[in-house]
């Protein structure tokens, strides 16, 4: 049968290819941070099974990838926290969340308009 | 048995990657996230990386979950109006055609991968015993991978400054998030009072622990940070002021030590970073210590956000 390396492998080949799908189709921002956020774990699910293929010397698995991944998953939670945060910015400041140039000129007219009336 | 154990977690997992992906609202997509990143714990102890899945737990599912469920309700509101610009047909097929050529191209990578694997398992072996430490994950974060962890630890710091720094001026130097009011005699405010006694225990026990098997610094900040937002969420403590001198202080704290005994490895032992022998273990403690607090508040604050009120006159 499949070996657990090869399985996760190609799971995580999977999972960055989804993400990436989702990173480039979805127009809301939130969703394209949710999509990279699975880029980012299958890219970590790779390097695991590179971990996990390395085991030897009486350890179960390679120290040395597993410890880049902790940095890794770590570095990844404030990349997103930056991100949600400069959305949340976005949203305070037009109203809208989305990234269409259009969308944002038609809402700064529509603030323009709003005034003069 | 095993394997069975194996093809349902794999299956699973991309099960809810493609609903995190595809799901109609972003909260039940958030949802299906936090599912995944608990799921993904499991796939890490299938794959013999305990740590890495008590980070995952603590991190990639719980804060990170956290965080994006907070944001997805706050855009609610905006969500119909930006779901209507989707991309048209061709692009949808274009990005398709390009994600799957990916996928393929990881996937023949992973059937192609050398063997014997490339592996520095036996040189840490050979190591491990020089830096004092028994956990050979908490042996390459700080000793022989060090610089990385000294960066990291300087990226979260980045990351606040960068989260604060989106603060609108009417509120620069206040306080984040709403004030949170609960029912004193509610069941929030009595696990608030009840559950961080325990979890203090039990995140300094996992950073504790962490010399010599698996846990650490990030695992036990991050209950501790938990702690501490469950008590503001009851409403017990306010957030704090993010001017404040004392504060600041603490969350450079942490990096100013790793920095210090990073040159005094200069002096004493001959490169940047390196730990005079007999020494290795007390120092390596002294950082983890230092880190600590740091770690704990900036997990937290990064979770808050930019401030949202001014401070109270």
């Amino acid at each position: 049968m499949i070996t657990a390396a090869n399985l996760f492998g190609l799971c995580a080949a999977a999972l960055i290819g989804l993400g990436l799908f989702g990173l480039i189709t979805n127009p809301h921002p939130l969703r394209k941070i949710l999509a990279f956020n699975i880029i980012g774990s299958g890219v970590f699910l790779l390097f695991g099974v590179i971990a996990y293929r390395g085991a030897g010397a009486g350890m179960a698995a390679d120290p040395v990838p597993q410890a880049l991944l902790i940095t890794g998953i770590v570095v990844a939670f404030s990349a997103t926290a930056l991100a949600v945060a400069l959305l949340l910015r976005l949203h305070d400041e037009t109203g809208s969340a989305s990234l269409s140039a259009e969308a944002t000129d038609t809402e700064s007219r529509a603030e323009q308009d709003t005034p003069s009336s | 048995m095993m394997d069975w154990l194996n093809l349902g977690l794999a299956a699973l997992i991309l099960g809810l990657g493609i609903w995190v992906v595809l799901a109609r609202e972003a909260f039940s997509a958030v949802v299906g996230f936090i599912s995944y990143g608990l799921l993904l714990t499991l796939v890490w102890v299938q794959l013999s990386g305990v740590d890495v899945a008590l980070t995952e737990a603590a991190i990639g599912g719980g804060l990170t979950g956290a965080l994006l469920i907070g944001a997805a309700s706050r855009l609610k509101r905006t969500e119909n109006a930006v779901s209507a610009e989707q991309p048209g047909t061709a692009l949808k097929w274009l990005a398709a055609g390009l994600s799957a050529a990916v996928t393929v191209v990881l996937a023949v990578c992973v059937l192609a991968l050398p063997e014997p694997a490339p592996t520095r398992a036996a040189e840490v072996a050979a190591n491990i015993d020089s830096t004092g430490v028994g956990n050979p994950i908490t042996a390459v974060l700080l000793a022989f991978r060090a610089m990385d962890t000294l960066l990291e630890a300087v990226v979260l710091v980045f990351a606040l400054i960068g989260v604060w720094s989106l603060t609108p001026d009417r509120f620069w130097a206040g306080r984040p998030g709403n004030r949170q009011t609960a029912d004193p005699n509610g069941i929030l405010a009595y696990i608030a009072s009840t559950l961080p006694p325990i979890g203090i225990v039990v995140g300094l026990y996992i950073f504790w622990i962490g010399a010599d098997y698996p846990g650490g610094k990030f695992q036990g900040a991050t209950i501790l940070a938990a702690m501490w937002l469950l008590v503001i969420m009851a409403g017990l403590v306010d957030t704090p002021t993010i001017s404040r001198v004392p504060l600041r202080m603490a969350l450079v704290l942490g990096p100013l030590v790793f920095i210090g005994i990073g040159f005094l490895g200069v002096v004493s032992a001959g490169a940047f970073l390196a730990y005079p022998i007999d020494y290795a273990k007390p120092l390596i403690l002294t950082i983890e210590f230092a880190l600590m607090p740091t770690l704990t508040l900036i997990l937290g604050l990064l979770l808050l956000g930019a401030p949202q009120r001014a401070v109270e006159s």
